[in-house]
């Protein structure tokens, strides 16, 4: 019971999150009425995807470092849940611009650039397929992992960040700060944050730990 | 940096495979032109950053297949893998720079000439083809490892090269049409610092992937 405390709380936040983010009342401005709600549910799959992917980095440096097979594993099942919350923000993203901007992918450099780190990943994944060596697989993928993670921080933060977007927080709109962010949506989206990471790392370890199974059978079977 | 040397004079031997890839920028472009003839700037600008693509794709792809398994055991022997790459790294570069300005001509001379910056997109087609190289180098040295490189070459690559591809395009785009582009030079400084980061992950990550 002691170890599972945050499963539970896991449970409970996004319960309060899923039944706060429909129900409270948020401002309408523009042409973003109800739709707004979507921002409890997109952007913390951002959080939990940033998350994944850091956990994911810092376990193939490890692995570089160590060459223990099951750093790799981790890093392995931390990048393809990563990518999984990263399918679903991009998802729900186009969700919400469906009603908000009108179009389901609009020309948008965030929406693009963000496709492009997925697609980094999705290499990561089809790149440790190609192999039948473990230890050839797991050097050679932690290096890319290195590369990849190198090149989402730059693709996902600073590009957007430079241009003209529609997003909130680029060259000319303002960013998501607390001044000017309605009471009510900050009740939801901190917990919502924690919420969604945690289900994230709750995936993770699941995962992590069906692959390892998984590698003691082909090493010791 | 006897290294670099060799692998020039190495080329310079094997002239089919030198030979080979101006050959296929050649016939890339004449193709682009008996296709769409003399194309407007932004269709000029987008070909001619494909032919780049992939004519990096195929000068520094090669770079590490020619080496064969009992080389690289020598030069393991000889030195320190940091030396190795950077090696690759300067004679990829020198490649990509000449090619880059073969492609250069040979889309002036069958597409027509739209620049009207001369000098300015000069300047970017030698940046462009300097990070593309950069990074395939990198790509070519992980594809090595792998059993089915070409293929495996493009996964990777591709997706990694794109906003590196988006910058460029953006940059020359300025070459040849009067258009205002705000944070020029934040784009600049971008494609700067992605090179940099490439270089300094090769340098750290090679000996690495040596490790056999």
């Amino acid at each position: 019971m002691a170890k599972h405390w945050w499963k539970i709380l896991a449970v409970a936040i996004l319960l309060y999150v899923i039944i706060g983010g429909f129900s409270v009342k948020v401002p309408s401005i523009g042409n973003n009425q109800q739709a707004a709600r979507s921002i409890f549910f997109h952007l913390p799959m951002w959080m939990s995807m940033y998350t994944l992917f850091t956990i994911s980095v810092v376990n193939s440096v490890w692995y570089l470092a160590t060459n223990d097979l099951r750093r790799d594993i981790r890093a392995s099942s931390a990048a393809s849940t990563g990518v999984l919350f990263g399918v679903m923000g991009f998802l729900t993203g186009m969700l919400w611009a469906t009603y908000t901007w009108g179009g389901t992918i609009v020309n948008d450099p965030k929406q693009m650039t963000t496709a492009i780190a997925l697609t980094i990943y999705l290499a990561y994944l089809v790149l440790r397929l190609s192999f039948t060596d473990l230890d050839k697989r797991a050097r050679v993928s932690a290096i890319f992992n290195v590369f990849a993670f190198a090149l989402l921080i730059p693709l996902t933060y600073i590009i957007p960040r430079m241009v003209e977007s529609l997003h909130p927080g680029s060259a000319s709109s303002p960013g998501f700060s607390s001044q000017d962010t309605a009471g009510t949506i900050k009740m939801v989206l901190w917990p919502a944050f924690i919420g969604w990471t945690l289900l994230g790392i709750w995936i993770y370890t699941l995962r992590n730990r069906y692959k390892r199974l998984e590698l003691k059978s082909i090493l010791h079977g | 940096m006897a290294l670099v040397k060799k692998d020039l004079l190495l080329e310079w031997r094997q002239r089919h495979a030198l030979f080979g890839i101006l050959l296929y920028v050649f016939s890339t472009v004449f193709v682009i032109n008996l296709m769409v003839k003399e194309p407007e700037e932004k269709i000029w600008n987008a070909m001619f950053w494909v032919v780049q693509l992939f004519v990096c794709v195929n000068a520094v792809a090669k770079s590490f297949l020619q080496e064969s398994r009992g080389r690289l055991l020598y030069y393991y022997s000889l030195v320190h893998p940091r030396y190795f790459i950077a090696a690759k790294l300067i004679y990829n570069v020198l490649l990509m720079m000449f090619m880059s300005l073969v492609s250069l001509l040979c889309c002036i001379l069958f597409l027509g000439n739209p620049i009207i910056h001369p000098l300015y997109f000069l300047g970017i087609v030698l940046l462009g083809g300097i990070s593309l190289s950069l990074l395939f180098t990198m790509l070519a040295a992980i594809a090595a490892q792998a059993s089915q490189n070409a293929a495996l070459m493009a996964i990777m690559g591709f997706p990694l090269v794109m906003p590196i591809l988006m910058l460029l395009s953006n940059i020359s785009q300025g070459a040849l049409s009067p258009v205002v582009q705000p944070g020029l030079p934040g784009m600049f400084l971008l494609l700067g610092g992605m090179d940099v980061l490439v270089i300094a992950l090769a340098l750290i990550l090679f000996p690495y992937l040596w490790k056999e």
